[in-house]
């Protein structure tokens, strides 16, 4: 368990930095800033789900009077294949298709061509005026036709990847991969009991509220400079050079305020197009999707179809277990169903199982990165499943979760021995909860369930600079999705021994500040958190050095301490320590202006888990579930910033809760989004659901100077089991499918009462 | 295109601007105008990110027209804060973490000082069916409740 | 391609002018009360290009009178001020909490009564509801003003009874006399925000002795248009407004829907959820008639 630590300010929930400008409307979001002489970009988008272009004739548009650039797929370079890296993967060529599409559209909504003009209004008619000629083909729009052997192909020079040979034709399964240990049918010949499930999960979108927007301006030389809400500015400028072939140098992203991301903005989707408009325009071209754009063409999560068989014996010691799992990649292979298949039995300790999982190919917009890609689908499967097995066995299901939970040395599924890890911790916090042992009101039910998330560290970059007074500037490059600018404060902070207000925290642009990948994986406060650390560290090597001079002493006869050099003990110097202001003042005399740097590939990072509570109440005859209660557990490792680690899985639940209950992507026979809007894709509001109870584990990740793990994605995997198992315990039928909505409801009471 | 003139009133400062007849007065406020405190989340009507007050009735900018405001007063995000400071609402959404992304926090803002100007007192109930428009992402609405329950408090008996 | 225009006529007569003027010339012209329908429309499937007879200024339009024999609601007031009208909401607590349910705070300070029926959609919230409390429609045009109950006002998904040189100026309720009282309820997934999966308004009148000896029943959300259903009100008239009687008139909604399976439910699930919502509105407005 965690050793106590007193730290001064970690663990605090102080007001983040940026907070006065945005509650009072100042804060610039992507598409809260205009420039001179700025016009607007808009998209002309497939009608189509499936459809060769025969040609596209874009001569009227440009011929309209404040009509100053069109642009349409052969105005893009052909982009070279290769891996875009990151939390959404995939391939760069693919992401230039899908950006803007060349000889197919692939799914409704898919940009075929662009324009930019004086006003949205007359851009809106430019694109009316554009003529496209479409032979439409037949569409390819769930898991079970793609993956037939006879469907109709997305892509005819899609051949599935990581078989022992390449197959001899082309399919919609665009990959497979396998997964296992010990011998599943020796482990279910040992069991006692089985249990099998099949699950169906639609897609749901990431839902953040603001729509992706951005400004690019490019000048003649082609340089171009990009504003754009973004998860990662240095990411899209890296895809943006590639898709475009333009030299990285040539292009500066700066980062706007972000309203909200999800994973769903860590690809481009406008900013090539942009900077393409712009270059043949001459001005700064403005783009914002709308909220249909953002529905219909923007990456969902996968809809998947998972089956699960657990094993057991009468102690509840699991014995095997199978999983097959196929995903929907969208229009352009790369779902995650390497993290699904890699999470679904990470939470226990198995000797014997057997992951398959399938990369599918639809025409539906590209899937994208949605908090925890892949693991809230494989485990919802599988927490159903032991929820299943604990009621066929009379056990508790925290007990069976508990007997076979994963523990400090225990081999993961996906191969690594997990170090200190705190899935045991958050299992006896549920146990031992309130929340958990409280009488529930007639009628009503209570699910538990598991959640994982690996974390990810990957690269970073921090400069700290001390200015004059002795305050502090963190510049870092990770755009604050959610407070980060405070955890960042907060380690500087302690490190330095500085009071948090001292500390200020900015984002630089891609031309201020080291290279960092995106805001995502959880791995901010663990990756980019660490090289703050380091840069403060820096800083405190560098103000030893200085007093150490001062004084006339060795370096290693100063130490830090309380945000002041000091003698050691027994050096012989009769001398006042020296704050960090006291050494800034004197900066100019000792060296000059005190900067520290740090760049990292940050390693070991730590696998959050957590156990979620649910309690539901349900109305038999409309369906409706009401949410009673929701209790969230999670391993932290160290919450750095308090309120904002139980804001993380409070919106999480919120997100789980949503997707559990009534979020899903609804499609006509032609690959139509039927509900494209907040209307219809209903995502929870206020008065849908309780307040969240948190509670926040810490056994820290040894990895972390603080033990930070991340925390941003376990939050929504395990609400989507926890909300079912409840439904189950309410009404006493179990529901597979997802979303648990009123009719599905109804229908599955009726059917069991017939 | 026949622009319309409009007179009006926007946190309490006269204002007289040109907008087109289809113009959303959201539109106006951020484009014509540069007020871009008040957001666009979907603009349907859905999201609640462009609350604003008109002669202190809350609406979604996104479903007045511009040549609407002719008038009235409107109070966007922008005019909450006085030579005070902080509305009380306002510093307790910061004091209570209730905004991470902060896109939906003007419009929080502005929803829930409507609320507290006809519910002083509101439960929980009231506060969430109050701001059951105001759609957010990121919270689970938790923080908020809370910050919204701090600031009546902080209203009805100021420090 | 033509302009939008803009006109907030300051009389009816004004107002009249400018529909037939558009009428007679061909020209399109519609009739904005809340807007909060007609903007979305506008940025969505219908962007033609029209003018836009704001009514909000007119007096007519804005008046709520309560009157002995008659209330009168007139076509522009917003939801919101509707529910501020505390002796309205007495006498109608089941219209009121379906114009409350009509979106958002937010919409419900724009959203109208009159919009929400000339609107015509088949789940609109208000609409079951004033067929269950016997509202008829004004209608101004340049012939006169004319009267036509709720129910048969709307003819299909989105079409109403109003001819181009016509609008709505509100809506007339007959008091409701002792013992009568109105509930409405919605199915909707969510608790806030949503389109009404199935929705039923249900006024009943008790006599001394509790029985029923009036009642109206208005569904929505389950056929092209609201309905009224005279089967279900038949079922509650002459019981106590037992469980047998909610039963049956349950069953009557239940008949007389025909629903579509779309993004918001199945065809099934309406035709059950209907009758469920009818016997729980016929339930509370029995209580309520019991207090009034």
């Amino acid at each position: 368990m965690a050793e106590a630590v007193d730290y001064k300010v970690i663990g605090t929930s102080p007001i983040r930095p940026d907070g006065v400008d945005k509650v009072t409307g100042r804060a610039q979001y992507g598409a809260d800033l205009n420039l001179p002489n700025m016009i607007y970009g808009r998209v002309l988008r497939s009608p189509h789900a499936h459809a060769r272009i025969k040609r596209i004739d874009t001569s009227r548009a440009e011929a309209m009077k404040g009509v100053y650039s069109v642009v349409s797929g052969k105005d893009f370079p052909e982009a070279e294949h290769g891996e875009i890296g990151g939390e959404g993967g995939g391939d760069i060529s693919d992401l230039a298709k899908n950006i803007m599409a060349r000889d197919k559209v692939l799914y409704h909504g898919h940009p075929v061509a662009a324009v930019a003009a004086r006003s949205q209004r007359v851009a809106e008619e430019a694109l009316a005026a554009i003529e496209v000629e479409y032979e439409v083909l037949t569409p390819v729009l769930d898991l079970d036709t793609a993956m037939a052997s006879d469907a109709p192909l997305v892509d005819e020079n899609c051949y599935t990847k990581n078989l022992p040979e390449k197959p001899d034709k082309p399919s919609n399964i665009a990959a497979v991969m396998q997964l296992g240990r010990g011998d599943v049918d020796q482990g279910f010949e040992q069991a006692d009991v089985i249990v099998e499930g099949e699950y169906r999960i639609p897609a749901a979108h990431q839902g953040y509220i603001e729509p992706h927007a951005c400004i690019a301006n490019t000048n003649e030389s082609g340089q171009s400079t990009v504003w754009c809400c973004t998860q990662g500015h240095f990411e899209f400028r890296a895809m943006t050079a590639k898709v475009l072939n333009m030299n990285v140098a040539d292009l500066k992203f700066v980062a706007s305020e972000i309203g909200g991301g999800f994973g769903g903005k860590t690809v481009v989707y406008l900013e090539p197009v942009a900077v393409l408009l712009s270059r043949k325009a001459h001005r700064p071209v403005k783009m914002m999707m709308t909220r249909e754009e953002v529905f219909r063409a923007t990456g969902p999560a996968s809809g998947t179809h998972i089956k699960v068989k657990v094993g057991a014996r009468k102690d509840g010691t699991i014995t095997a277990a199978t999983a097959w799992m196929a995903y929907e990649a969208g229009a352009f292979a790369g779902a995650p169903m390497g993290p699904g298949a890699m999470s679904v039995f990470a939470p226990y300790d198995l000797e014997n199982f057997k992951v398959e999982a399938f990369d599918v190919l639809v025409n539906k917009p590209k899937v994208a990165a949605y908090r925890a890609p892949g693991a809230p689908q494989s485990m919802h499967a599988m927490e159903c499943a032991l929820d299943e097995l604990a009621r066929k066995l009379g056990m508790d299901p925290i007990d069976l979760r508990l007997k076979n939970a994963a523990d400090e040395g225990t081999q993961a599924p996906y191969g690594p021995k997990f170090p200190a890890i705190g899935l045991k911790a958050c299992l006896n916090a549920a146990k031992n909860h309130p929340n958990y042992t409280k009488p529930l009101p007639e009628g009503a039910g209570r699910g538990i369930a598991v959640g994982f998330w690996f974390n990810v560290g990957m690269q970073s970059s921090a400069e700290v600079h001390i200015n004059e007074n002795g305050t502090v500037t963190v510049v870092e490059g990770n755009p604050d999705i959610g407070g980060s600018r405070a955890s960042m404060c907060l380690m500087a902070a302690e490190t330095l021994g500085v009071p948090y207000e001292q500390v200020r925290a900015i984002i630089g642009d891609t031309e201020s500040t080291g290279f960092s990948n995106v805001t995502g994986g959880s791995r901010t406060t663990f990756a980019t958190g660490m090289a703050v650390v380091r840069a403060c560290e820096d800083i405190i090597a560098q103000c030893r050095a200085r007093a150490a001079a001062t004084w006339g002493v060795d370096e290693d006869q100063v130490l830090w301490e309380d945000g002041q050099a000091t003698p050691a003990p027994g050096v012989n110097a009769d001398v006042k320590p020296l704050s960090l202001a006291d050494i800034a003042a004197n900066a100019a005399k000792t060296g000059g202006p005190l900067l520290g740097r740090a760049s990292l590939n940050a390693q070991g990072a730590g696998a959050s888990f957590s156990v979620n509570i649910a309690d539901v109440q349900v109305d038999r005859e409309t369906g409706k579930v009401d949410v009673l209660g929701f209790t969230a557990i999670q391993d932290a490792g160290r919450a750095i910033h308090k309120a904002y680690v139980e804001g993380q899985m409070q919106g999480g639940a919120a997100q789980g809760l949503g997707w559990a209950l009534n979020e899903e992507y609804i499609y006509d026979a032609n690959g139509v989004m039927q509900n494209a809007g907040f209307l219809d894709y209903r995502i929870p509001v206020a008065s849908d659901l309780p307040m969240i109870d948190c509670e926040i584990v810490e056994v820290p990740n040894p990895s972390h100077p603080y033990g930070v793990r991340g925390v941003g994605e376990t939050p929504i995997v395990a609400p989507l089991a926890a909300t079912a198992n409840a439904v189950r315990d309410a009404v006493g039928i179990r529901i597979h499918d997802l979303p648990l909505s009123p009719p599905r409801i109804v229908a599955a009471i009726d059917a069991a009462g017939s | 295109m026949s622009k319309v003139q409009v007179t009006t009133s926007i946190n309490g400062e006269e204002m007289e601007f040109l907008c087109e007849p289809q113009q959303t007065l959201l539109e106006v406020l951020r484009e014509t105008l540069s007020r871009t405190g008040t957001k666009e989340g979907c603009a349907t009507g859905d999201c609640g990110a462009c609350s604003v007050l008109v002669d202190d009735r809350l609406v979604c900018a996104c479903l007045m027209l511009g040549v609407e405001a002719e008038g009235h007063e409107i109070t966007t995000i922008e005019g909450i804060a006085t030579d005070d400071g902080l509305h009380p609402l306002q510093q307790k959404f910061l004091e209570h973490a209730a905004l991470q992304c902060g896109i939906c926090t003007p419009g929080l803002i502005v929803a829930a000082k409507s609320l507290l100007e006809k519910h002083p007192d509101p439960d929980e109930t009231t506060i969430r069916y109050w701001l059951a428009g105001n759609l957010c992402r990121c919270t689970g609405y938790d923080k908020i409740i809370r910050a919204v329950q701090d600031a009546a408090k902080e209203l009805a008996h100021p420090a | 391609m033509g302009a939008f225009g803009y006109v907030a006529p300051g009389s009816l007569d004004e107002a009249l002018t400018v529909l037939s003027e558009h009428a007679s010339l061909g020209k399109r012209a519609q009739v904005l009360a809340g807007g909060t329908d007609l903007l979305v429309q506008m940025r969505g499937l219908d962007r033609e290009p029209r003018t836009i007879v704001d009514i909000k200024k007119l007096a007519e339009t804005n008046r709520v009178d309560i009157g002995a024999q008659e209330v009168f609601i007139g076509a522009a007031v917003p939801s919101a001020v509707l529910n501020e009208n505390q002796a309205l909401v007495d006498l109608y607590p089941g219209l009121l909490e379906a114009a409350d349910l009509i979106g958002s705070t937010q919409i419900q300070g724009r959203a109208t009564l009159g919009g929400n029926l000339c609107n015509a959609s088949p789940a609109g919230d208000s609409i079951p509801a004033m067929i269950a409390a016997g509202a008829v429609c004004v209608i101004a045009g340049s012939g006169g003003t004319r009267e036509l109950p709720v129910e048969d006002f709307v003819t299909g998904v989105g079409t109403n009874a109003l001819g181009a040189d016509e609008f709505l100026v509100g809506l007339k309720l007959p008091a409701p006399g002792p013992g009568t009282a109105d509930a409405y309820l919605r199915f909707i997934p969510r608790t806030e925000m949503d389109i009404a999966v199935a929705g039923c308004g249900v006024s009943v009148t008790l006599d001394g002795s509790g029985k029923c000896t009036a009642a109206r029943v208005g569904i929505g959300a389950v056929a092209p248009r609201a309905l009224l259903v005279p089967a279900a009100a038949e079922a509650l008239i002459g019981s106590t407004l037992d469980d047998a009687a909610l039963q049956a008139a349950g069953e009557a909604c239940s008949a007389a829907a025909s629903p579509i399976t779309d993004k918001r439910g199945t065809d099934v699930y309406r035709r059950k959820v209907v009758g469920v919502l009818c016997r729980r509105a016929a339930a509370i407005a029995r209580d309520r008639a019991r207090q009034a």
